[in-house]
C-alpha cells in the first residue's frame, strides 16, 4: 500500500512517532481551536485572540528562560493575559480593544527581554523560532498528558455553557434579560480562549496561532447557517488543513532544489488562508444569483408601486 | 381577585445625582396591553430595566406575580429595541426561537419532537414560517422583530416587554405590528408592557396607559391620562390635547416655549398628521 501512495507520503512517514504524535496532536489542537474559534468570531474577539498568540510568546520566552516546558509558559502567560483584559475592561465593546492593546504592548515588551536574556546565555536562536512558529513534529510525548487535559478543560467549558455562550454573543441584552450572568459566561470564554490559543501555539507557534483559531472558524461562519454544523465544520477544516500541512511538510524534506524540510506552520497557514478564500465561492455565487432574479423581476414589472 | 402581573410601586432611581425616575407606580393585570409612552429620556429604558431585575433602585419595589424576589426571568419575555447582527452569524430564524427555550440551561439542547414542535407553533404565531431557516442576520428589521418576539414568548412569560418595536417604521408598518401584537398576546394570554414615544398607532389596542415625562409617571385608562389637565400637571406646564380626526396630539400651550427639559420640545403623540 505504501507503494501506491509513496508520491503522496513519503517513505518513514507511517513509521515515524514524531508524525504519529504530530497527526494526533494536530486534529485534537484543530477540534479545540475550531469549536472556540467559532464563538470567538461570533463574539468578535478575534483580537483577543491575537493578542494571546503574542502574549504566549512572553510565557514560552519566560519558560525557557527557567527551563519548564513551553506549554506551561503559554499557558501561565495567555491565562495572565486573560485576567488581566477581564480587570482592564475586555468584555465592554469600546474598551475591549484598548484593553487588549494595552496588555499586548506590555507583555510584547517581556517576551523581548526574556528571548535577548535566553539567546545571549545560549548563543542560539533555536528558542525565538520554536516559541513563535512552532514545531508540530517536536512534540514530546512527555507533552501529551498535558495537552489531553487542557483539550478536555476547554471542551468542557464551550460546551457546557454552548447555550449560555451563544445567546450571550447574540444579544448581551437579551442574555441578561433571561438571567444569564453574561459577564461571568464572557470570562468562561476568555479562559477557554486562552487555553486554545495555548495549544494553537504549541503545534504552529505563537504568531500564528490566531490563524488555527480564527481561519477555520470564520470559513465554517460562511459555509453554514447552523450553530453546531458550525462546530463540526470549523473542527474538519481545522484537522484537514492540520493533517494536509503536516504530510506536505514531511514531503517537503525531499523538495528540490535544498532537500530541507519546510516548516508545518507554514503550510498550516496557507491552507487556512486558501480555505478562507475558497468558502466565499458559495456566497458570493448566491448573491450574483439573487441579484439576477432581481434584474429579471424588476424587469418583468416595471414600475411597481410600493 | 387575581394577583396583578406587574405592580410597580413607588420606584426612583436616581444614578449619580440625577433623578431618572421619580416614584413611579403602576399595575398590570393578567392579559392587560399597556403602554408605555414618553419622549426620549423619558426613562422608559430605565423602567425595563428596573422590571427585569438588571438595574437597581433607590426606593419603592417591583412586584412580578406578587414576588418581589425570585427568578422573574421565568415570568417576562423580553424584546430589546435594537438588534444588529451580523449576517454572518450561524444562527437560523429557528434556532433564534429555540434558544427562547432553555438559553439560561447548560449544555448542548437535545433535539427532540417536542422541541421542534413548539418552535414550529411559535413561529406559525408570529408568522414567520416563510423565514425561519433563513440567517437572523440576514432578516429585514421587520422580520427579526417576530423572531425576537417568537423567542421571549416560547418560554410562556406572564409578561412581555417590548422596547420601542415602533421606532424607525411608518404608519402603515407600526399599525401592523401593533395588530400582530395585540393578536398574539391575546391568543398566547400574556399582558405586554410595550414602550413607545408616538401614542397613536397604540390608542386601538391599549387597556392602559402609563405616560412617563422627566422621570414621573400617571396611569389609568387612556380616557383618564390623556386629558389636558392630567397631562399639564404632569409636565408641570401647560399642555392641549387635540383629537384630529380619531389621532390624538399633544401640543404645548399657545405662547409656551417647546424647549421643556428633557423633551426635546417633541411631545409623545405629536406625531405629523398622515
Amino acid at each position: 500500500m505504501s507503494h501506491f501512495l509513496s508520491p503522496i507520503f513519503a517513505s518513514g512517514f507511517f513509521e515515524s512517532e514524531a508524525v504519529h504524535i504530530a497527526l494526533a496532536v494536530g486534529a485534537l489542537v484543530a477540534i479545540v481551536t475550531g469549536v472556540v474559534g467559532v464563538f470567538t468570531v461570533m463574539r468578535g474577539q478575534s483580537f483577543a485572540g491575537e493578542a494571546f498568540g503574542d502574549l504566549g510568546t512572553t510565557g514560552g520566552a519566560g519558560a525557557y528562560l527557567v527551563g519548564v516546558g513551553t506549554l506551561w509558559g503559554f499557558v501561565i502567560g495567555n491565562l495572565v493575559a486573560a485576567g488581566a483584559m477581564e480587570v482592564i475592561g475586555v468584555q465592554r465593546a469600546r474598551g475591549r480593544d484598548l484593553a487588549t492593546g494595552i496588555v499586548l504592548g506590555a507583555g510584547i515588551g517581556l517576551a523581548a527581554l526574556f528571548l535577548y536574556l535566553y539567546t545571549s546565555e545560549h548563543s542560539t536562536t533555536g528558542a525565538t523560532v520554536t516559541i513563535l512558529f512552532g514545531s508540530v513534529f517536536a512534540i514530546s510525548s512527555a507533552t501529551i498528558p498535558l495537552i489531553l487535559l487542557l483539550s478536555a478543560v476547554v471542551l468542557a467549558i464551550t460546551l457546557t455553557l454552548y447555550r449560555p455562550l451563544l445567546l450571550s454573543s447574540v444579544s448581551a441584552e437579551m442574555a441578561s434579560a433571561r438571567g444569564i450572568p453574561v459577564r461571568l459566561v464572557g470570562a468562561f470564554h476568555l479562559v477557554a480562549l486562552a487555553l486554545a490559543a495555548a495549544l494553537a501555539a504549541i503545534t504552529i507557534g505563537t504568531i500564528l496561532s490566531t490563524a488555527l483559531l480564527v481561519g477555520p472558524a470564520a470559513s465554517a461562519l460562511r459555509l453554514t447557517k447552523r450553530p453546531v454544523t458550525a462546530l463540526l465544520t470549523a473542527a474538519g477544516i481545522g484537522i484537514a488543513v492540520m493533517w494536509l500541512g503536516i504530510v506536505l511538510a514531511y514531503d517537503s524534506y525531499h523538495w528540490p532544489p535544498v532537500h530541507q524540510g519546510w516548516p508545518v506552520s507554514f503550510f498550516v497557514v496557507t491552507l487556512v488562508f486558501i480555505t478562507y478564500l475558497l468558502s466565499g465561492i458559495p456566497e458570493a455565487r448566491r448573491r450574483r444569483q439573487t441579484g439576477r432574479n432581481h434584474a429579471a423581476s424588476s424587469a418583468a414589472q416595471p414600475a411597481t408601486p410600493s | 381577585m387575581s394577583v396583578d402581573v406587574l405592580a410597580v410601586q413607588g420606584v426612583s432611581v436616581r444614578l449619580s445625582g440625577r433623578t431618572i425616575l421619580d416614584r413611579v407606580s403602576f399595575e398590570i393585570a393578567p392579559g392587560e396591553f399597556t403602554g408605555l409612552i414618553g419622549s426620549n429620556g423619558a426613562g422608559k429604558t430605565t423602567l425595563f430595566r428596573v422590571i427585569l431585575g438588571l438595574q437597581a433602585t433607590s426606593a419603592g419595589r417591583v412586584l412580578v406575580e406578587g414576588l418581589e424576589h425570585g427568578p422573574r426571568h421565568r415570568l417576562i419575555g423580553y424584546v430589546p429595541q435594537k438588534f444588529l447582527l451580523d449576517p454572518d452569524v450561524p444562527l437560523r430564524a429557528r434556532d433564534l426561537v429555540g434558544l427562547g427555550i432553555d438559553a439560561h440551561r447548560l449544555g448542548m439542547p437535545v433535539p427532540s419532537r417536542t422541541r421542534r414542535a413548539l418552535v414550529e407553533e411559535m413561529l406559525h404565531a408570529v408568522d414567520a414560517e416563510r423565514f425561519a431557516d433563513t440567517r437572523v442576520g440576514q432578516l429585514s428589521g421587520g422580520e427579526q422583530q417576530r423572531i425576537l418576539v417568537a423567542h421571549a414568548l416560547i418560554a410562556r412569560p406572564r409578561l412581555l416587554l417590548l422596547d420601542e418595536p415602533l421606532a424607525n417604521l411608518d404608519l402603515g408598518g407600526a399599525q401592523e405590528v401593533v395588530a400582530l401584537l395585540a393578536r398574539i398576546t391575546r391568543e398566547q394570554q400574556v399582558a405586554v408592557l410595550i414602550s413607545a414615544h408616538e401614542i397613536n398607532p397604540l390608542l386601538p389596542v391599549m387597556d392602559r396607559i402609563v405616560y412617563l415625562a422627566a422621570g414621573r409617571a400617571v396611569s389609568g385608562t387612556t380616557e383618564e391620562v390623556v386629558r389636558a389637565d392630567v397631562l399639564s400637571e404632569l409636565y408641570g406646564r401647560h399642555v392641549d390635547v387635540l383629537d384630529v380626526h380619531g389621532r390624538v396630539l399633544i401640543v404645548a400651550g399657545a405662547g409656551e416655549d417647546t424647549d421643556l427639559a428633557g423633551h426635546e420640545g417633541v411631545f409623545p403623540g405629536a406625531g405629523i398628521p398622515g
